[in-house]
């Protein structure tokens, strides 16, 4: 693109660290402020409140950029037709959750009636089947080494499972509990390796473990209410993931100190899905309030809202494609939209669940995204 | 089996935001000016005011939305499903006819918001006087409903009984034409709030969620310290805080448009899409350590020090250079202090004596040039073991070879054979039978591979 945004890129760096040397006119002490006995927490809301009045009133001074106005000049995406190509039918009950192997084509999913099972999306066959001891099954994830998968929900824990292609054996046998949260597990990811599980819980925490001995390497608190989905970041260093919750915040935390070092609320209901953007400078959010919004980590503030008058509806679960480009959201209304990551627009909407969608996400290589849904169903579109 | 609805919890709330946005299309929708227009609809004999046909219903949703004949249906369709429009001729279907078919209003004191949840008495004066009025007119789940209720809230079975004739005897005082759309008002509002079983349930609404927790106010740090940096920048630099906003917004072309070409979904890949084609050649192609990789392949290593970690192909072959620049040993170094921050906690402390002896120890074999400073920190932190100390020592070798070692390989011989040799497979021609379906083809499970090779391969990637 023209040449005045490069130049600009390059400049920025000097201006930045020319304005650092200057002093500061709030009080460093009252980042941190907790309740003191003699204040009473209207007070302190009120404070708070007139905090936040005054940081949009210079936010609005800025003049901040929208990504929209930037990306005019982008050139706009011609027609998209995305089909379904393969549907897993074998549940027996809503589908809540899925995720994908590093291999490309299989793909574990949980239901509300307690079954978890593992697939080859390619051929459509099923390769394993766990019955967990509890209902709403509602986070799964796949190991990095194809090994072994995780699950959890109402049981509020989470538990792994090593896969195991003997066909005699009891996959439940070797289950093996690794957290335990004190209210119902909404999501899980293994880090790196097969040996780091992340967790979110309806106790409005985030923790970490480690699998073999079951410890909690690390906890992560900060949310006021239940914690709905959590992202792996992508960058260099490993070592922040994203949150989201019921309180409409999203939170960016450090995972070895346990600090939240960046917060977002712009949302007006429960985030439900939270993803970051490939590149890790930035990440989707999907609500209750039927909008995806994109946040800029090192801008500090949201960039892009994705929203329609006709969507009413909220999105359960978001992700990007391969580039960055597009933003798929899986809605409440039984519909997958498909939006323009740049110009802000809607490039398309799928139809063919036929009830909520509750689980999206693309497949490793990029190649397809997977939709699961309240209608027992899985869906491979590409 | 559905959650209790009884609480007004988190999911409630959410269904609660969604109904009062159908409510506002609603109104929108009757609206004098910009509404439909509504006429009389002839039903069996009698003519009902204020109706409108499907057909009005989707053209107006096309029109004010600016969307199409799908989604338009689509959007109709849940407005009938939630009550807020219900059909004329077959009550019991709950659906949107692009036709001709009548359709009216629900009165706002039957809308799913206001009376919620529906009151068990309510329901069951309602039936009682549908059993009244006519025998046998109540269908299987509603006489089994009927029956159930009667055990249950048999106590104020007279005070039902006598609600239920009073209020048809109401009824027959109305004209018939009024008295025919509160019917069907009524019918409308229990086909949605009490469905027959295995048809869609609008209280269908999953777990509860929301346990608000904290009642105390930790002022949001990370707003403080934005609104610190904010206020003490001088109005001349305002600027400034412009230009990072818009060189963020531009990195997120610069990356769209970088990785367009590698996108399967935007660009289509070679040879063709597997899960369209059911030719599964891309992956095979694609595989981690194939023999010759893909030209899109070698040249993403080129994007990022990180792409060309992160392919087991890119990672080898930036191996192979180092050695030949005698500096494997950072890569190395690398790799291992990425196993010990992944790694199993129990092993910790045997993988830090590994790493210490083998590349900071004086005189190790495979020393790593860290800058003193950094040593003097590491060093230390080693008499204590954990996870994370060595992350100091590993971002300094990680950077140095992003900076120095990274740039020079991409320049090498090395690099540039690899992108010419590398291949550009063919696209696919479409099929010229497009119903024959290609056989699809199983693959080894990772499971498998997995056991047939040892365990003490570091399992991370």
């Amino acid at each position: 693109f023209s040449g005045s945004f490069g130049e600009v890129y390059q400049t920025f760096h000097l201006s930045i660290y020319m304005s650092s040397n200057n002093k500061f006119s709030i009080s460093p002490e009252m980042a941190t402020q907790e309740v003191q006995p003699n204040e009473t927490l209207s007070n302190l809301k009120a404070e708070s409140d007139t905090l936040k009045t005054k940081l949009e009133d210079e936010r609005a001074k800025l003049h901040d950029v929208e990504l929209h106005q930037v990306a005019e000049k982008v050139d706009g995406l011609g027609q998209f037709i995305m089909k379904t190509r393969r549907t897993l039918k074998g549940h027996g009950n809503k589908v809540l959750c899925m995720d994908w192997c590093k291999d490309k084509r299989r793909i574990v999913s949980s239901s509300q009636d307690g079954k978890v099972i593992v697939w080859d999306a390619f051929t459509t066959n099923k390769e394993h089947a766990v019955t967990m001891p509890c209902t709403w099954v509602m986070a799964c994830a796949y190991a990095p080494s194809g090994c072994a998968v995780a699950c959890g929900g109402l049981d509020n824990k989470c538990s792994v499972y090593p896969l195991s292609l003997d066909k005699n054996e009891n996959l439940a046998a070797k289950k093996k509990s690794v957290a335990m949260h004190t209210n119902y597990l909404s999501a899980c990811s293994f880090t790196n390796s097969d040996m780091q599980i992340l967790t979110s819980s309806g106790d409005g925490t985030c923790a970490l473990w480690d699998v073999e001995s079951g410890q909690l390497l690390q906890s992560f608190h900060g949310h006021a209410a239940d914690v709905l989905c959590l992202d792996l970041a992508p960058s260099e260093t490993g070592n922040t993931f994203i949150s989201g919750g019921c309180d409409k915040k999203a939170n960016v935390w450090d995972m070895r100190s346990g600090q939240c070092i960046q917060s977002f609320e712009t949302h007006e209901s429960d985030i439900n899905s939270v993803r970051y953007y490939p590149s890790g400078d930035a990440f989707a959010s999907g609500s209750d309030d039927a909008t995806c919004r994109l946040y800029d980590l090192r801008a500090d503030r949201e960039v892009a809202i994705y929203s329609k008058e006709s969507i009413i509806f909220g999105a359960s679960s978001v992700d990007f494609s391969l580039s960055g480009r597009l933003l798929f959201g899986g809605y409440n209304d039984y519909t997958i939209n498909v939006w323009d990551v740049l110009k802000g627009t809607r490039v398309s909407i799928l139809f063919g669940h036929e009830n909520r969608v509750s689980a999206l996400r693309v497949s490793p290589d990029g190649t397809a995204f997977c939709s699961g849904s309240w209608d027992h169903t899985l869906r491979v579109w590409a | 089996m559905t959650i209790s609805t009884l609480t007004r919890g988190g999911a409630q709330r959410e269904q609660q935001h969604c109904l009062r946005k159908m409510e506002r299309v609603i109104i929108a929708m009757q609206d004098p000016d910009i509404g439909l227009k509504m006429r009389n609809q002839r039903l069996l004999i009698t003519v009902i005011p204020h109706a409108m046909t499907g057909n009005d219903i989707m053209e107006w949703l096309i029109q004010k939305y600016n969307i199409t004949d799908e989604e338009a249906g689509h959007l109709g369709g849940l407005l009938v499903q939630y009550g807020y429009i219900y059909p004329l001729k077959e009550p019991r279907s709950l659906i949107l006819r692009s036709d001709d078919s009548p359709y009216r209003f629900q009165t706002p004191y039957f809308w799913t918001s206001s009376r919620w949840p529906a009151s068990e008495l309510d329901y069951a004066i309602y039936l009682a006087k549908k059993n009244i009025r006519k025998q046998g007119e109540l269908v299987d789940y509603e006489k089994q409903n009927y029956n159930l209720l009667h055990k249950r809230i048999n106590h104020t079975w007279d005070f039902v009984v006598m609600q239920a004739r009073e209020q048809i005897r109401a009824s027959k005082q109305r004209r018939k034409a009024d008295r025919i759309v509160l019917e069907c008002q009524e019918q409308a509002y229990w086909l949605v709030n009490k469905p027959c079983p295995g048809a869609f349930d609008v209280f269908d609404l999953g777990p509860e969620r929301c346990n608000v927790l904290n009642s105390r106010v930790i002022l949001n740090s990370s707003l403080l310290f934005f609104l610190l940096r904010i206020s003490s920048v001088p109005n001349n630099s305002l600027s400034s805080h412009f230009l990072l906003s818009l060189s963020c917004v531009c990195s997120f072309m610069k990356f769209c448009d970088q990785y367009h070409q590698h996108d399967p979904i935007m660009s289509g890949c070679l040879p063709s899409n597997p899960w369209i084609s059911d030719d599964t050649t891309h992956w095979t192609i694609n595989t981690d350590l194939v023999g010759t990789p893909t030209r899109l392949r070698v040249e993403r290593w080129s994007f990022s020090f990180m792409e060309l970690l992160n392919d087991c192909l890119g990672r080898r072959e930036f191996m192979t250079y180092l050695e030949k620049e005698f500096s494997g040993e950072n890569l190395c170094f690398w790799e291992a202090c990425e196993d010990l921050r992944h790694g199993e906690s129990s092993k910790i402390i045997l993988k830090v004596e590994e790493v210490y002896k083998t590349f900071l120890s004086p005189g190790a074999a495979r020393w790593v040039n860290i800058d003193s400073k950094t040593m003097e920190r590491t060093l230390e932190g080693i008499k204590q073991p954990h996870r994370f100390v060595m992350d100091d020592a590993q971002m300094h070798i990680y950077f140095l070879m992003k900076k120095d070692s990274y740039p020079r390989y991409l320049k090498s011989d090395l690099y540039k054979n690899m992108l010419s040799k590398a291949i550009v497979p063919q696209e696919t021609k479409k099929s010229v039978f497009p119903f024959m379906r290609r056989q699809r083809h199983s693959s080894p499970s990772p499971a498998m591979v997995s056991q047939a090779t040892e365990d003490n391969e570091p399992k991370y990637l």
